[in-house]
């Protein structure tokens, strides 16, 4: 697909790489999200060159150098189908929170297969593994964090391939962006909010909308988890609660594993 | 007279999530037409057992990226009838307004960005940019409106944060709002060339009959909550919701099928049309019937012209929505939350037809038991009859498979279905 003016930057030509984008288990909104910025989409397209983009497009070709890829693994011929990417593909991006981490679909994880198949399609056969991300199947180069993604950090980070520039993702927790936004603190708001632990560059977008963290970019770099028990805690907020929070998107499943085990918290083991 | 046909698409394009379409006739019988779901289940009625209530809505809104504010709302409401909660009127019109720009959005997603392409010739709306840019321009234009609003009303376009069991975590600004409902006005232009533009389209003139299911429209168009109807004379209340859907697991899919009075049924715009016609706002009406739509309509294709009826119809309520907002003082955004046992029901109209979230609590308000029905899985069977009989039809007729193949894709496209969702 050819769309939009040749870039220049400093009069030179910009390089615009082939880009696919492919989706496994997942609500394929992170994509979507690419379509939903009206204002910028047609500046997006001038930067790369999409040649595979099968919710939005008939046509498709192979020869794509990167490839941004949306969802989890939860069944063989996603496998398959991955490795296939892998091979084509000379920068695989795990796109968004289930690909990173399993995302919500790895809560499935709590539970035996049999248990969930029998749930859901009865004594009706199906196929289905346990969640995993994609990193687990192949190898990723670069994670785009977030549920769903902020476009503005997708275009920044695609904008960074096709010029060359290493793409850095903050160290940082949220609540630093969430103070610099002067946000009132969820917690003495009597919300809770996994913002002192998770990684920062959505600009404390859940946070700003009153709505407590619940970790979908995972841990920021040195994230002290068991501090933050620890406050959520003293603010009165159950087992439960901050449970709840961790095992979400799959981005603290080492905590919350931990956390389900130690006996403090038994629910979801027993279905 | 043609007397073989074989056509095999994998993972049709300009849909949300992977399915196939496989025909094939022999000799002038038909000895396969089907559409199938190859999609992976991810299990979200299993994974909330267990859940405590508040995490309903943020993770089932998670089924779909295209209409998570419609699944987020369902799901809502299913927790707040569980509880007992009413909402307040205010939290009642500030739900209706996100939702219809949902509703605005993803039709005119659906539209330009998935079906116009078709009508022009073209494989995807990327050329159209070239060679249409008025077009896409005006649609852009619209969708980002849309988008925009559920910004404001919603904290965000996809997985929305502010509304919560209860009402909402934050009320937009006054100011947001006037400024919108400047923009909405704008739009009502945009939607008359949308109507411009899809009368040039040729509509395949193909036409099966079938039962059409919505919910029930008492005073106004309906979109959250009340009974459900259908067109072969069903009535049930909203907590009755499977007697209307009649789940049963099928081997082509992984989404499940439904029925009802006969082999299938058809949920979304033309159903709700089809139902609730004397409520669509006069400006919506009028372009209806200026495309011949009008109760009962049995051709599946005119789904898309019900859409653009249904912007007609949103934009015209949502400036009413706004202006009874800033008549009124912003009252409290949230109710306290009272966990109780029992079982609630919240049907919504999306999109792509009526939702329904069914959540069974215990006594702390942990989930017991999850049921979500989406309109796709509702749609499914309805696609695989039209299939079957669109493929005889043309055939016998002796229309070439590439045509046929491209009326094939252009059905399917015609129910937006959102494949992902429909096996969640």
């Amino acid at each position: 697909m050819d769309a939009g003016p040749v870039r220049t930057y400093l009069g030179v030509p910009l390089y615009r790489p082939k880009v696919a984008f492919f989706e496994f288990s997942s609500c394929e909104g992170c994509q979507l999200q690419l379509l939903n910025n009206e204002s910028a989409l047609l500046d997006f397209l001038a930067l790369v060159e999409v040649v595979n983009f099968r919710e939005a497009m008939k046509e498709k070709a192979d020869d794509y150098e990167i490839a941004f890829v949306e969802g989890s693994i939860t069944r063989s011929d996603e496998v398959e189908r991955l490795k296939d990417i892998r091979s084509k593909a000379k920068i695989l991006v795990a796109l968004g929170s289930c690909a990173c981490f399993g995302g919500v679909n790895q809560l499935k994880n709590r539970f035996s297969l049999d248990w969930v198949k029998k749930e859901v399609y009865g004594n009706s056969p199906v196929e289905t593994e346990p969640v995993r991300p994609l990193e687990d199947v192949v190898k990723v180069d670069l994670k785009i964090f977030g549920c769903p993604v902020k476009k503005e950090e997708v275009e920044r980070i695609v904008t960074n391939i096709a010029i060359g520039k290493a793409v850095v993702h903050p160290k940082y927790p949220i609540c630093t962006e969430c103070k610099a936004n002067e946000n009132i603190c969820l917690f003495d708001l009597g919300e809770p909010c996994l913002g002192p632990i998770t990684r920062g560059g959505c600009d404390s977008w859940c946070p700003n909308n009153r709505f407590g963290c619940w970790g979908c970019r995972g841990p920021a770099e040195d994230a002290n988890v068991e501090q933050m028990k620890k406050i959520m805690k003293e603010y009165g907020f159950s087992e439960d609660t901050i449970l709840d929070r961790l095992e979400c998107f799959g981005g603290f499943s080492a905590f919350a594993d931990a956390l389900r085990k130690s006996g403090e918290k038994n629910r979801g083991t027993s279905a | 007279m043609k007397v073989d046909c074989n056509i095999n698409i994998h993972h049709l394009a300009r849909v949300e999530g992977h399915g196939n379409i496989r025909i094939k006739i022999h000799d002038g019988e038909l000895q396969e037409a089907k559409w199938e779901v190859v999609e992976t289940p991810r299990f979200f009625e299993a994974i909330l057992v267990g859940k405590k209530w508040d995490n309903a809505p943020w993770i089932c809104g998670r089924i779909c990226g295209i209409c998570s504010i419609g699944h987020t709302l369902a799901s809502i409401r299913a927790v707040e009838n569980a509880f007992g909660i009413t909402p307040t009127s205010q939290t009642q019109k500030l739900r209706l307004l996100l939702k219809h720009m949902e509703t605005l959005q993803s039709h005119i997603l659906h539209l330009y960005f998935l079906s116009a392409p078709d009508f022009l010739n073209a494989g995807s709306v990327f050329p159209l940019i070239k060679s249409h840019p008025d077009i896409v321009i005006k649609a852009a234009g619209i969708k980002k409106l849309a988008n925009d609003m559920c910004d404001c009303i919603g904290g965000r376009r996809m997985h929305p944060t502010r509304p919560v069991v209860g009402g909402f975590t934050m009320l937009p600004d006054k100011k947001e709002l006037i400024k919108f409902r400047e923009r909405l006005q704008d739009v009502i232009n945009g939607l008359l060339f949308t109507a411009e533009l899809f009368r040039t389209f040729n509509i395949p003139d193909f036409v099966r009959e079938t039962e059409f299911v919505s919910l029930k429209g008492d005073e106004n168009y309906p979109f959250i909550g009340g009974g459900l109807i259908s067109t072969d004379g069903v009535a049930k209340k909203e907590q009755e919701y499977k007697q209307m859907t009649n789940e049963y697991i099928v081997s082509q899919s992984t989404s499940k099928w439904s029925r009802l009075s006969r082999r299938s049924f058809a949920v979304g715009a033309l159903a709700r049309i089809n139902n609730n016609f004397e409520f669509l706002h006069p400006a919506a009406r009028e372009v209806s019937l200026s495309f011949g739509l009008k109760p009962l309509n049995h051709n599946p294709y005119m789904n898309n012209i019900a859409q653009l009826v249904e912007c007609v119809h949103v934009v015209n309520e949502s400036l009413g929505l706004i202006e009874e907002l800033l008549d009124s003082e912003w009252t409290e955004p949230r109710q306290e939350v009272v966990p109780q046992k029992g079982t609630g029901v919240g049907a919504v109209e999306v999109p792509r037809g009526i939702l329904y979230h069914c959540y069974e609590f215990d006594e702390a308000g942990h989930i017991v038991k999850c049921d979500c029905v989406i309109p796709t899985s509702q749609n499914h069977a309805n696609i695989q009859h039209d299939l079957e009989e669109l493929a005889v039809r043309y055939a016998s007729e002796g229309m070439k498979d590439r045509n046929i193949g491209l009326l094939a894709e252009m059905l399917v496209r015609s129910y937006d279905p959102c494949i992902s969702c429909s096996v969640h």
